[in-house]
């Protein structure tokens, strides 16, 4: 359920490395926690991100979510399949249902993240 | 709220069946199993069935209970003179404000049975108590008192099967008896999802095996109050605490039908005819958007002034689109009304339309 391969964040976002490209999106405890998503609201190519910010919302039946980027860097591509397809995100949170793709500025960010055994020790102890 | 939620006769059952459990109205109960359009759409299509067992039962016997009800209810009580009907209605304070929303069953010559919300529950034992005479008898059964509603256009089906050859269902807003594998259950057809079905009234001591009798049928899917809500809501509901209280009436609310205009005797009758004739100053209205998903809050704006707040809102997992409902002033209630929303960081398009949002279901396919 947590790829060895992704880095994630306490917000629960994934990032994957794609040579100086960061791909995210959110996680599968945070899909199953949303419930079936039926908005993702993203924003455009050539958006400037700083560790931290905001770079959209995730709306389900329920309840709405900011998302938040961990790293600096330009969005260089965004999944616009998302807003025809929201459920995608359920259903393959880690490959179609990816988000945004981030030029980084600072790749170090992205080492500071949690590996996957750090993310679920993470999620294990916010239970 | 430091007192521990109270659970019904069958939270094992949803744990064990991997529900989301959340705290509604001090009790512990199931939001969601599979997932709330899941199970939305077992109700428009198949057959769902809801743990309700949170809501309050009270009893009413004596010779004297239907005058001391007609003067508790604003609903005309002699539309259910026939043993076995129900009717839905509101009570009301001396100022019209909506105490409740409740289902009476005439279950009997001089009994009835009032099925109310369970957030007041005891807020409406103490009112309506308070106004019997000693004549009437009242007793709350809520705590031995198990409720289940199986909802959708197979609802029927399957319990008449389980009832037995001969059974006949109950007509819509009846009331009659089955036995159901050995259970005996009143039975209800009523519901809150705009499709045809039941509520079957058991005792708690029987809940978990009629549940399990329930869920041995395939086609039958457990929901939770995801689904309760979205289902309500596409039909235009209303629910106690989003889109009434205590600072609202009934004809603001949209709910003038449950109010007679040819009954009077009733606590609230001078306030809510004062508010009939002058009309009201604001109006619930539907509300469809074409973007987003409003909730409870979100502000409404007319030519970028605020004209009121979403009371209650939500994805409609049948029209895929978002709707809610508001209070807007009179001038404003009119189907077709341009106006607009503001969620979170957007301002959307809201265009004010006549409940249901979704019009065709089975029970307008039944003719009901």
């Amino acid at each position: 359920m947590y790829p060895k391969d992704l880095k994630y964040d306490r917000e629960h976002e994934w990032v994957r490395l794609e040579g100086g490209i960061a791909v995210m999106g959110i996680s599968h405890f945070a899909q199953d926690q949303l419930g079936e998503v039926v908005y993702v609201d993203l924003p455009t190519a050539g958006v400037v991100l700083s560790a931290g910010d905001s770079f959209g919302e995730i709306e389900s039946v329920k309840s709405v979510s900011e998302l938040f980027s961990p790293v600096s860097g330009e969005i260089v591509e965004v999944n616009d399949a998302l807003s025809d397809t929201p459920e995608t995100v359920n259903e393959d949170p880690y490959g179609d249902g990816w988000m945004i793709k981030v030029s980084l500025s600072d790749p170090s960010q992205v080492d500071a993240l949690m590996d996957a055994d750090g993310y679920e020790a993470f999620l294990a102890e916010a239970e | 709220m430091s007192e521990p939620s109270r659970t019904t006769p069958l939270h094992d059952e949803h744990v064990a069946l991997g529900a989301r459990m959340v705290d509604f109205a001090g009790w512990r109960m199931p939001v969601q199993y599979r997932g709330i359009i899941d199970e939305h759409n077992a109700v428009r299509t198949g057959v769902g069935i809801f743990d309700v067992s949170h809501m309050g039962e009270f009893r009413l016997f004596g010779s004297d209970a239907k005058a001391a009800l007609e003067r508790i209810v604003t609903n005309d009580l002699d539309r259910i003179d026939v043993v076995g009907h129900a009717l839905y209605t509101v009570m009301c304070d001396e100022d019209g404000g909506i105490i409740d929303d409740l289902i009476v069953y005439h279950t009997g010559d001089l009994e009835y049975l009032v099925v109310v919300n369970a957030a007041n529950r005891e807020t409406d034992w103490a009112w309506i108590t308070s106004h019997l005479p000693s004549a009437v008898e009242a007793v709350d059964e809520s705590d031995r008192t198990a409720l289940v509603a199986v909802q959708g256009p197979g609802a029927v089906a399957v319990v008449s099967e389980l009832a037995g050859t001969g059974w006949e269902p109950p007509e819509r807003f009846s009331l009659g008896e089955a036995t159901l594998d050995g259970i005996g259950v009143l039975v209800a057809r009523t519901g809150y999802t705009g499709e045809d079905g039941v509520e079957l009234f058991c005792h708690t001591s029987h809940a978990v095996a009629l549940w399990r009798l329930l869920l041995s049928f395939p086609e039958v899917t457990p929901c939770g109050l995801g689904a309760r809500d979205t289902l309500r809501l596409e039909m235009g509901y209303a629910l106690y605490g989003s889109d009434m209280d205590r600072g609202v009436d009934p004809v603001s609310a949209g709910l003038g039908w449950v109010v007679p205009k040819t009954k009077s005797g009733y606590i609230g009758d001078a306030a809510i005819a004062r508010i009939r004739e002058a009309g009201p100053s604001h109006r619930l209205v539907g509300l469809t958007v074409n973007e987003g998903v409003p909730r409870h809050g979100y502000a409404l704006l007319r030519e970028g002034a605020e004209v009121g707040k979403v009371a209650s809102g939500t994805f409609s997992p049948t029209l895929g689109h978002g709707i809610a409902t508001a209070y807007v002033p009179a001038g404003l209630a009119e189907p077709g009304t341009a106006l607009e929303m503001e969620i979170r960081r957007k301002t959307v398009e809201a265009t004010v339309v006549r409940p249901p949002f979704v019009k065709e279901t089975s029970l307008t396919a039944s003719g009901s």
